[in-house]
């Protein structure tokens, strides 16, 4: 599945792109994390909460909790920065 | 219980120290939008910046190992992304990130568990355990690391007792951007002898190595119409030992400036000797490392809503060489009228040299010193972000 990685985590994977698998959201972010190690936390709470001011998206819907199913093929959008003004 | 106090107070520095001046002077500035380190020649008159590192983020605390004078810690987070810790082995040159930074336990499920917001202070062990480090935390959590900061784990009982978590409080309960654990001290005549502070919540002494805690209220006012005897309605903003005399602590508080000499238990509020209109309500307090009658306070505008400004709009550190007994004013060389910033409790700092420089950076991004232990101010930096940490340090 292809992630888009917003411009504040580029600093671990170094491009806006990268494949990760995994069936769920959250096999999804440990993929990440074992690519980048470090980029889940600045994601994902020690209680498994998605932070105050990050976004999920999978084909345009927005995924709240890290057992949410992954379809194969889509593409997984990071998002930042929605709060502020 | 720690072991015995040194048998003499020596306000000159030691050869050792004074051989020390040889070590490389640099100011380690923290910021809200990053890090700055400034590089002193000899006599500290000169300073050389280098940053920003970590622009953009907040960096609440960069602080340097004595133990090896080359690791840096420093406490980070963003406006939008979580918290970590970034750690140099190389005097800021290369950074990479913590592998395991401060992170509550995961909560048993079904319960609501607490997530670190941001990592506040930092604290290096005791000299004897190399790698040892603590962190304070927002919201309020104890943390250690064996490893020079590269993994953190949840420090002592704290964090999950039913006590200690009713008097940390909530997030609602605290500082306007959060309680903050802080303060985290290590007797350095005995690394089981640990205390720390929080903002909402008292502080608390541990003799077994951070296996239990207890606190330590008595003698210190709290906000009239709240019960003293309830470590929630004690906010400590600042909590130094003496290194010259490890049973002296002082203490900036919410309600006053304190002093505890042990065994005794009870706090001896030494800020009633201030002058009645400027207070004695401030954040940081800075203790000398020769001589435990010396600490310096920068009093802050704590009346009507808390404007947190200096009094006055006229800043001013003060000064007592005496325990407190008396205090001194030192303002020469600062802004006398219409300045109204003020310095936070992790933003005032002294170096070891002979004699002392001071420290201190300003909300609204000032880097002021002083190389004759107050008497006179200079501007080191000025038009940085809002400044919250500054700590004197030597390279080696």
């Amino acid at each position: 599945m292809k992630v888009l990685i917003p411009g504040g985590l580029r600093s671990y994977t170094e491009r806006s792109q990268v494949e990760v698998g995994g069936a769920t959201l959250g096999a999804a972010l440990a993929e990440l994390e074992r690519l980048y190690p470090g980029i889940r936390f600045r994601i994902v709470d020690e209680q498994d909460r998605i932070r105050r001011h990050i976004r999920i998206f999978v084909n345009g819907a927005q995924l709240r909790e890290l057992a949410q199913p992954l379809a194969a093929g889509g593409e997984l959008v990071i998002v930042q920065a929605l709060s502020g003004g | 219980m720690a072991a015995k106090k040194p048998k003499t107070v020596n306000r000159k520095a030691p050869a050792a120290a004074r051989a020390k001046s040889a070590r490389k002077s640099v100011l380690l500035v923290a910021t809200r939008k990053g890090a700055w380190l400034y590089h002193g020649d000899a006599a500290r008159r000169t300073w050389r910046a280098d940053g920003p590192h970590f622009l953009g983020h907040v960096i609440s605390q960069l602080m340097l190992d004595p133990r090896d004078g080359r690791t840096l810690l420093a406490a980070a987070k963003t406006g939008h992304l979580g918290p970590t810790v970034f750690r140099s082995v190389d005097r800021g040159r290369n950074w990479k990130e913590a592998a395991r930074p401060p992170a509550f336990a995961k909560a048993p499920e079904g319960e609501k568990g607490r997530s670190v917001d941001h990592t506040f202070w930092l604290t290096p062990g005791h000299r004897d355990e190399p790698g040892v480090w603590y962190a304070g935390t927002s919201p309020q959590g104890l943390f250690r690391s064996g490893d020079g900061g590269v993994t953190w784990e949840p420090f002592s009982p704290i964090n999950d007792d039913s006590e200690y978590r009713k008097w940390m409080g909530t997030v609602q309960d605290g500082t306007p951007d959060g309680p903050k654990l802080h303060s985290v001290m290590v007797d350095p005549r005995d690394p089981a002898h640990l205390y720390f502070a929080m903002s909402g919540g008292g502080v608390h002494e541990s003799v077994d190595g951070g296996r239990s805690f207890t606190p330590i209220l008595q003698g210190l006012e709290v906000v009239e119409g709240f019960d003293a005897a309830d470590p929630s309605f004690h906010d400590p903003h600042c909590v130094r030992l003496c290194p010259s005399n490890p049973d002296r602590l002082y203490q900036q508080n919410h309600c006053g400036i304190y002093r505890l000499d042990s065994p005794s238990r009870e706090w001896v509020r030494i800020g009633k000797n201030m002058p009645r209109r400027v207070g004695d309500i401030g954040f940081p307090l800075v203790v000398h490392p020769r001589d435990d009658n010396t600490a310096w306070v920068f009093p802050m505008d704590g009346t009507t809503v808390w404007p947190r400004t200096s009094p006055e709009g006229r800043p001013a550190v003060y000064a007592t060489r005496n325990g407190g007994k008396s205090w001194q004013r030192l303002d020469a060389g600062l802004p006398q009228k219409q300045a109204w910033w003020t310095v936070k409790r992790q933003a005032m700092t002294a170096d070891a040299r002979d004699p002392l420089g001071l420290y201190f950076g300003t909300t609204s991004g000032e880097l002021w010193m002083s190389r004759d232990e107050g008497r006179r101010w200079s501007c080191i930096a000025c038009h940085l972000p809002e400044i919250y940490a500054v700590e004197a340090a030597e390279f080696v």
